[in-house]
Formats: structure tokens, C-alpha cells, sequence
């Protein structure tokens, strides 16, 4: 049982100091969380803190893979509006 | 000076700002204590004066934030970006001292260190503080300030006073929690992400208890708003007055930056930006409340040199590892070139204070009664700095934008015409730039510049802008207001008619 950063993650150094298992830690291209500490802030916190601050849309996803801050749900941009204005941007 | 000063404080419904400072005896925050404005006077970012003179510098230590802005996009850092808050290099706090001693030492008319971001400073406490720690101890000379969105400040009050931070900028946009729930869609509080009415509610208490504190501590605070149409736009008069009775000294009122490629919520929900006139119209609202700062250019939160400009680029990490800082000697070559700055100011003061050229004697321009009034005349300046006209009309990034009317000359704000982009082959072509330049020049009658080329000349004269080189080197306000009176005796401002190059609604 762990959460984990994928590619998404812009090393924005938020969560690094809120893990309470101290399992985040700065590497290239992106911060990374050591599975075998991580243990899903149980006991600690109720929200599990990486989660609970990351402010970049799936850059962490829980144990089965699955984004905890789905797209749309932090900045309020809905993901179609998103996708159209990137498309519209591309074909410049 | 004092003449200046009694003289604006007996008009206090004209405020203290409808006089221009810049190069003359006199500034918006000739109304403050005489504690204040010395402290001030060498600040670039809130004397309106000193931005010609000195310079500052921000460091990016601090990336975390610990809220969202509608506003912001933490995922954005284009290298041709100036946008405040972007930041290409995040610098650790050794890294951070290194470079602030290297760019004191070559550039010593630098005043200012400021830690502004990419994040929130105190989000990031460790860094921030311990930057401030050592630069305290290793470069006293240097002035320290920090800008914040509020939220953490009344825990780091104690600290911040005792590192003698002498100015805290507070980004406030709002006192009222159902205006901030349109601004900020989540805070993280007390270990969780907090969202809506209740988030906004958090924020604003925090914000004005960390005012109130800094101000009870001794500690100048500045208040940023950043302007939203149809959000907070009427709501920020009343902020103004709210900050200003807690003891805030200038309120800085700064437009929405929104386009959809910036990736914000507002840039891509098609929330517009205030135009010049909307923008200029609040900050006179505001001003009857308060100082307000008008020559502020949101800089990057990595910006180095005078306001403005941006020397970033000679000071990157592999660049200042390999130079040798003697910093007690450059301490003494930058009292030494303070002084002589302090001089010139002087000087100029001084040139003001005797009638001379510099300010429109104003006993000359009052009108008879029975004549038609004059109208005000919008004048757009290149300026490299020292107050004077002294830049090639082809090298402005930004112009300076003074009014000139019956009451006198002043100044209206600093407007950017490369429309926060360095440029480059990717970020527009000639037409594009143009079109950023006649935006910058909306509602501006006159262009005054050191020297312009042919063809540029003919197409500021095709927009209904009429060029002007003649003043090269003088002093601005002395420029504006000749300018002024040629127009008044050529009859041209009794003219009711709306210029061509009118403002836009
Ligand atoms: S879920 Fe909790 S324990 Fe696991 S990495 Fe995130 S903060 Fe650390
Ligand atoms: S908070 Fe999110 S974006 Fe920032 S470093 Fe952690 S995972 Fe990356």
C-alpha cells in the first residue's frame, strides 16, 4: 500500500516536508515516494498529506494507479475546456 | 521639499498622488511619517523616485505554495515569461546568498532583496528565513522584504520582525469571504485541503491578523490587489480603506494578466483583463484612500537590476560559482555609489525647488474663467532610468506615461509593450510587437523619446501618436510639461474632440 508521484509532478517541493513516514524525496525528472515507507498517512492524518497540498492534477495517484486529484478537480478548469484550448493553442 | 510637502497635505481631496514625483521634490509618500519615508527612499518598488535609481532583486528559494489563485499556474515557466511569479531557477538558501552578494558587488546600486516566490516565501519558512539569516549577518547593507499571500504570516510575525525585514508586501484581494471563494478555489490549512467560502474565510482572517501584527511590530506593510473585472473590481475601494485603517502604507493596485495559453483557470474561462483606463480609473478611486504605487512592473520572482529590466541572465548559478566576491570591498564602492546617487536626487530636487523648467508653473496654465477648459494630455515617455528621456524609442520594452494637465504633472503607471515576453522568433512576429506597442500607447497623445526611426515615426503618426525626440537627456517632467504648454498655446487643447488614439471602453 503506497501512493505514488508520476510524471505529472512539477518538484514543487510541497509535500516533501509534510510526509510524516519522510518517504518523499527530490530525484530526476521528478520527486518520487519510497513504497516501503509510505504508509498512506494511516494513523497520522486523515487526508494523506502529499495529496492533501500537491497542487498539480494527477501527480499522485493511490495504490491502484488512480489519480487522487483527478483533472479539474483543484484548479476548477473543466478537462474539456482544457483539452480544447490546448488543441487550439497546438494548431497555432 | 517642505514647501512641496505642506502643500500637498493641504489638498487632501486631491490626495497625495495627482502630483507626479518622478525627478522632482516631491512623491505620492510625501504624505507618510518622516520614519517611513526614510525607510523608503532607496526602495525602488515603493518610491516612486527611487525606481530610477536604484535597484533590486528577487531570489527564488521559496517553491511550495499553500494555496491556489485562480490567476495561477503552477505548472508554467516559459523561459521568455516575465510574468510575476514565474521563475526559471529555484536556488537553495546558500545558493540564494552566493548569488545576492554577487550581483551587490557588480551592481551596486542594488537597495533590495526580496524573496517573492515561485510559491509563497513562508510556505517555504526554512528557506526563506534561513536566506534572510545569513544575509543579515553577511550583507547588512541590503534591505530584506518578502511578499506573501497571507496565510501563514501570523505564525512567522515574531521571526520576520526580529530578522528586521523592514517590508512585507501582503497580496490581498479581498475582505469578503464570498468574493474570495471566485479567487481562490482551496487553501491547505491545518493538514488538509480546505475549499469554497470556508477556505476564503481562513485566508482573510489570517491576512489581516498578520497585518495587524506586522503593523503593531513596527514592521512597513504593503498591500498588493490584483484587479479582476467583474469580481473584485468595485469590492477593492473598500479593501483600500480596510488596509489602510489597520496601518498599511500603500495599497498597489495591479491588473489581471489572463490569456488562455498562460493555462490559468481565468485565462481559460475567458475571465477578461482591465484595460489602462478601467485600471487607472480604480487607482485613483483607491488613491483618495491611500499612496498608491503606480510604477510597478510585477516582476518575475527571479527578476535582477533596476525595475524594468531583468539582468537575470549574468547571474546564473554556473556564472556567479566562478566569481570571486570581495564583499567588504563592495560594500564600501556601494556606499560610495549611494552617495553620489543621493547627490544627484538632490540635485534635481534642487532644480525643482528654484521654479526652474521642471514643474509646470501652475499660476501659467490656470485658464481665465471664460475660456473652454483644457483637456489633460496622455504622454508616453522612453526612459532608461535617472527620471530623463533618455532611451531610443526602438529599445523600449515599457513606456512611462505621464499626464499633463492644468493641475500639474503626473505620473500614471508603467505600461509593458512587449506584452510580458521577451520576444524571440516563437513569440511574434513585427506585426504582433506593434500591436503590443499601440496597446501600450492606448489613450497616449504624444510619444517622447531620446531618437526614433523613420519608419516608426510614420506609424505612430498613422495611429493619431505624435513623436517627439527634441528633449533628449532632459529631465521627464520638464519635457511633459513643455510639451503641454505648446499644446496650449497652439490652441490644441481647447479642442473638445476626443483624440484619435482615444482610451477604449
Ligand atoms: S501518503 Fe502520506 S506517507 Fe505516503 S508519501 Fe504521501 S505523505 Fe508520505
Ligand atoms: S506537491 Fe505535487 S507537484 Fe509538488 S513536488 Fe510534490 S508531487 Fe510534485
Amino acid at each position: 500500500m503506497a501512493y505514488q508521484i508520476v510524471a505529472a509532478c512539477t518538484n514543487c517541493w510541497a509535500c516533501q516536508p509534510l510526509c510524516p513516514s519522510e518517504a518523499i524525496y527530490p530525484a530526476a525528472p521528478h520527486f518520487l515516494i519510497d513504497a516501503k515507507r509510505c504508509t498512506e498517512c494511516d494513523g497520522a492524518y486523515s487526508e494523506p498529506q502529499c495529496a492533501a497540498i500537491c497542487p498539480i492534477e494527477a501527480a499522485i495517484v493511490d495504490s491502484q494507479g488512480v489519480a487522487v486529484n483527478p483533472p479539474g478537480s483543484l484548479t476548477g478548469i473543466p478537462p474539456e475546456r482544457m483539452a480544447a484550448a490546448r488543441a487550439e493553442i497546438g494548431a497555432r | 521639499m517642505s514647501d512641496k510637502v505642506t502643500q500637498l497635505q493641504s489638498e487632501p481631496e486631491e490626495g497625495g498622488c495627482t502630483k507626479s514625483g518622478c525627478g522632482a521634490g516631491s512623491e505620492p509618500l510625501s504624505h507618510l511619517p518622516e520614519a517611513i519615508r526614510q525607510k523608503v527612499h532607496n526602495h525602488p518598488c515603493y518610491s516612486e523616485q527611487a525606481h530610477h535609481h536604484y535597484a533590486r532583486m528577487h531570489v527564488a528559494v521559496a517553491p511550495a505554495c499553500n494555496i491556489q489563485c485562480h490567476y495561477c499556474n503552477r505548472k508554467y515557466d516559459c523561459a521568455n515569461e516575465s510574468r510575476p511569479g514565474v521563475v526559471s531557477e529555484l536556488l537553495t538558501s546558500q545558493q540564494a546568498v552566493k548569488k545576492v552578494l554577487a550581483v551587490a558587488a557588480n551592481i551596486p546600486q542594488m537597495t533590495v532583496l526580496g524573496v517573492a516566490g515561485p510559491g509563497d516565501p513562508l510556505a517555504n519558512p526554512e528557506r526563506t528565513l534561513g536566506t534572510f539569516r545569513e544575509l543579515a549577518e553577511k550583507a547588512p547593507d541590503i534591505k530584506l522584504c518578502l511578499s506573501t499571500n497571507g496565510l501563514a504570516l501570523p505564525k512567522h510575525v515574531e521571526e520576520i520582525a526580529a530578522l528586521n525585514v523592514d517590508h512585507v508586501t501582503i497580496t490581498i484581494n479581498c475582505v469578503d469571504p464570498d468574493i474570495g471563494a471566485q479567487i481562490y478555489p482551496w487553501i491547505f490549512w491545518n493538514n488538509r485541503r480546505v475549499r469554497g467560502r470556508k477556505a476564503a474565510e481562513i485566508l482573510i482572517e489570517q491576512q489581516q491578523r498578520g497585518l495587524e501584527m506586522l503593523v503593531a511590530k513596527g514592521v512597513l506593510v504593503k498591500v498588493n490587489s490584483v484587479m479582476i473585472p467583474g469580481v473584485n473590481d468595485q469590492h477593492l475601494k473598500e479593501v483600500s480603506k480596510v488596509v489602510k485603517a489597520k496601518g498599511a502604507f500603500l495599497h498597489n493596485v495591479m491588473p489581471l494578466i489572463a490569456e488562455p495559453e498562460h493555462g490559468t483557470f481565468y485565462g481559460l474561462m475567458g475571465q477578461r483583463s482591465p484595460n489602462n483606463a478601467e485600471l487607472q480609473a480604480l487607482q485613483d478611486a483607491c488613491a483618495g484612500d491611500m499612496a498608491m504605487m503606480r510604477h510597478c512592473r510585477q516582476c518575475r520572482a527571479d527578476a535582477v537590476g533596476m525595475l524594468g529590466e531583468d539582468r537575470g541572465a549574468e547571474f546564473t548559478l554556473d556564472k556567479i560559482e566562478t566569481m570571486e566576491i570581495d564583499y567588504a570591498a563592495a560594500m564600501e564602492r556601494r556606499a560610495q555609489v549611494h552617495a553620489q546617487i543621493e547627490a544627484t536626487r538632490s540635485a534635481q530636487a534642487a532644480q525643482v525647488q528654484q521654479g526652474g523648467e521642471t514643474l509646470v508653473p501652475i499660476s501659467i496654465l490656470k485658464r481665465p474663467k471664460a475660456e473652454p477648459p483644457l483637456r489633460p494630455l496622455l504622454v508616453a515617455v522612453a526612459s532608461e532610468g535617472m527620471g530623463l528621456v533618455n532611451q531610443h524609442f526602438g529599445h523600449a520594452r515599457e513606456f512611462l506615461v505621464y499626464e499633463a494637465s492644468t493641475q500639474g504633472v503626473r505620473f500614471i503607471g508603467a505600461r509593458k509593450a512587449d506584452n510580458y515576453c521577451d520576444g524571440g522568433d516563437s513569440c511574434g512576429d513585427g506585426d504582433a510587437k506593434w500591436s503590443a506597442i499601440l496597446k501600450a500607447l492606448e489613450g497616449c497623445e504624444v510619444m517622447l523619446c531620446s531618437r526614433i526611426g523613420m519608419g516608426p515615426w510614420e506609424k505612430l503618426e498613422a495611429a493619431g501618436i505624435e513623436p517627439n525626440n527634441e528633449y533628449p537627456m532632459e529631465p521627464i517632467e520638464a519635457a511633459v510639461a513643455a510639451i503641454y504648454r505648446q499644446w496650449q498655446e497652439a490652441g490644441r487643447l481647447h479642442r473638445a474632440a476626443a483624440p484619435r488614439n482615444a482610451l477604449s471602453a
